[in-house]
Order: structure tokens, then C-alpha cells, then sequence
């Protein structure tokens, strides 16, 4: 009996096998070593995969947009480039955010990074995290808390470039009038985010 | 400086450096010479000046990592009192004779070998993880490749 040459593709399964596991093995000793900055991973949603990351402060992004390269390269430059895809960091997220979405939770409790907020935004953003599930608020109430009440187009855009939305709920801020206003992941999204929630 | 998240590091160039350190120092100690290289880099990473060519500064983390290991190998006894209790896979004969060809080389050529035609480097990046010019590396590579052709014949 003659034994099969191993083919080529065969070794080249074999090296990618050995590539993760070696990969897989860096990851728990970078972990370990606590030199991962930022931790992300991917979290199942009804709008398909978010991308998702902590710090050791805390969630820092939610990505609702898609567009998580960007995202990625922002963290890099204002935070820190030793960034990790890393599941296991991001459990705790993924567990609240499944129960939300089932309609199980109302409050996250989650520790917030802050960091890639400043100034004014930052301000609006802390003001939108104390609207309660189930309630909606204004851009106008909004810039009033943030200590600007002429700054409604101010707080609208702060809110457009919420880094971490979901959790910090900028979904319940809505034009004065009762209009829905925009949203980073598109309107039907936050109908859905406001249905969820009994708001509408 | 504008780094790219660590984690492309891995995404792109993790097959390259694995095969670089597989043919420098075998399966057997490669993983942990590959994790010892992207723990490095991780570590010195926030403080890289220059992002141009990453992948020949993995390749040239790698490289020390493969000499301390070969040093610490070469110190270590080697495990030959047990037996395996089963068949280990092992590449065909004249596979093993080849790569035993390469690790005679002269270092420079062995390397310039390895970087060209098993980590699949174009000569510029074979230089780059060098420290040395194209053509140097491009001369190494024909020297070794015209070594190993006659040590074959």
C-alpha cells in the first residue's frame, strides 16, 4: 500500500492551525502580562454584529455605523495602538447587550471610558446617560443641561458623534417638536432602539 | 505617529513571522519563539518612530528571538531519555536534508534564504529585515540558492 504524499493544502491547513494556536497563545499572555490597552471584539445585535471595546476604565465604543476601521484607528491615535481582539475581555458587555436587546435589562452598569469625549460633548453625553429607559428628552433640553441653552445644533452634532451609543442612550434625544432627529446607525434603528423601550 | 491597532500586526503578518521562525529554529520551538516576538512588539510597540514597514520589523524581532533561543537550546540538555508513545509526523527525507542544507549556510545567506523564500519576502523587505541594502540581500539569497544547488548535486 502506498501512503499519500501529504498535499500541499493539507500543510497549509496545518500551518494556519499552528499560526492560531500560537496567536491564540499570545493573546492570554499579552493578557496576562496586562499589556493590552484596548480589548475588542465583535457583539451580536438585531442590526448584525457591533464591534465593541473596553479599556481597563471601561467600555470606550459601541460601533453602530459598520464602519470599524475608522473607529479602530481613532482609538489607536487617542488612547493607545496596543489594541487586541480579545472576546473573552468583552463578556460582560456582550451579556448586557444580549439582555437588552431581549427586552431583560433597563440599565446597563457597565464602567464607561470617557476619554474619547471632551469639552462640550462630553458634558451633553453625561446629560444623555441620566435620561432613564423608557423616557425621551431634546436636543434643546439636552444643550440646556450642558450648560448652553442656545446650543441645540452643538448638542445635536456631540450626539451624532457619541462614541458609545446604546449605552450611553443618545436613541432617546429627539427634536422638540417630537421629530425623530438622526441617528449613527440609521433611523430604523433608533425607531427600533425606541419601540424596544416602550417610547413609541 | 500614527500607528495601526496591534492587532493588525497579527491579522497580516502572523503567517509570515510563524514560517520565518518554523524554518529557523523548527516546529517544535516556534511557537514559543512567535509568542516571545509579538510579546516584544507589543510591548515596544507605542514608542515605534517609524510604521513604514512593519512586517521587517516583526522579521527582525524574530530573528533575535530565534538566536537567544538557539542559544538557550544549545545550553539546555536535550530531552532524549524519553520515547514517544506515538508516530510524530515528520516531512519526507529529502525535505529534512534540504532545511539541514540551509541551517549550514553562512548565516547571512541562511537568513536571506529563509526571509525570500519561506516568510516569501520581495528583496527590499529581505533587506530591510536585515539591516541591509536590496542588492546585498538579492547577493545573498543567489549565493545561498547557488550553495544549496550544489551541495544537492
Amino acid at each position: 500500500m502506498t501512503r499519500e504524499p501529504r498535499g500541499s493544502r493539507e500543510l497549509e491547513e496545518l500551518m494556519t492551525a499552528a499560526v492560531q494556536r500560537a496567536t491564540a497563545d499570545f493573546a492570554r499572555r499579552a493578557e496576562d502580562e496586562d499589556l493590552v490597552d484596548v480589548a475588542y471584539a465583535n457583539v451580536d445585535s438585531p442590526f448584525g454584529p457591533m464591534l465593541t471595546a473596553v479599556t481597563d476604565k471601561g467600555l470606550v465604543t459601541v460601533v453602530i455605523d459598520g464602519d470599524d476601521e475608522t473607529h479602530l484607528d481613532r482609538i489607536a491615535r487617542d488612547i493607545s495602538p496596543r489594541i487586541l481582539e480579545s472576546p473573552a475581555r468583552l463578556d460582560g458587555v456582550r451579556r448586557q447587550l444580549d439582555e437588552y436587546f431581549a427586552g431583560q435589562r433597563r440599565d446597563f452598569d457597565t464602567p464607561v471610558d470617557w476619554r474619547l469625549v471632551r469639552g462640550f460633548s462630553l458634558k451633553v453625553l453625561q446629560a444623555t446617560a441620566a435620561i432613564p429607559y423608557g423616557r425621551v428628552s431634546t436636543y434643546k433640553d439636552m444643550a440646556i443641561q450642558a450648560g448652553s441653552p442656545k446650543a441645540s445644533r452643538a448638542a445635536g452634532n456631540a450626539l451624532g458623534s457619541n462614541p458609545i451609543p446604546i449605552v450611553v442612550p443618545c436613541h432617546r434625544v429627539l427634536h422638540t417638536g417630537g421629530g425623530l432627529g438622526g441617528y449613527g446607525g440609521g433611523l430604523p434603528m433608533k425607531k427600533f432602539l425606541l419601540e424596544l423601550e416602550g417610547s413609541l | 505617529m500614527d500607528l495601526p491597532p496591534f492587532q493588525e500586526l497579527i491579522d497580516t503578518h502572523a503567517t509570515t513571522v510563524y514560517r520565518f521562525l518554523a524554518a529557523r529554529v523548527g516546529f517544535v520551538e516556534a511557537d514559543d519563539c512567535f509568542q516571545e516576538t509579538y510579546l516584544a512588539a507589543l510591548r515596544a510597540y507605542p514608542e515605534l518612530k517609524e510604521a513604514t514597514n512593519l512586517r521587517a520589523w516583526l522579521l527582525t524581532i524574530a530573528n533575535h528571538k530565534a538566536i537567544d533561543n538557539q542559544r538557550a537550546t544549545g545550553r539546555r540538555p536535550r530531552p532524549v531519555a524519553t520515547v514517544p508513545d506515538k508516530a510524530v509526523d515528520q516531512p519526507p527525507l529529502k525535505e529534512r536534508a534540504l532545511w539541514a542544507l540551509v541551517g549550514d549556510l553562512p548565516v547571512k545567506q541562511r537568513d536571506a534564504v529563509l526571509h525570500r523564500f519561506v516568510a516569501d519576502l520581495p528583496y527590499a523587505d529581505v533587506g530591510a529585515a536585515m539591516g541591509c541594502s536590496e542588492d546585498a540581500a538579492r547577493r545573498s539569497v543567489f549565493e545561498g540558492v547557488k550553495k544549496l544547488r550544489e551541495r544537492l548535486a
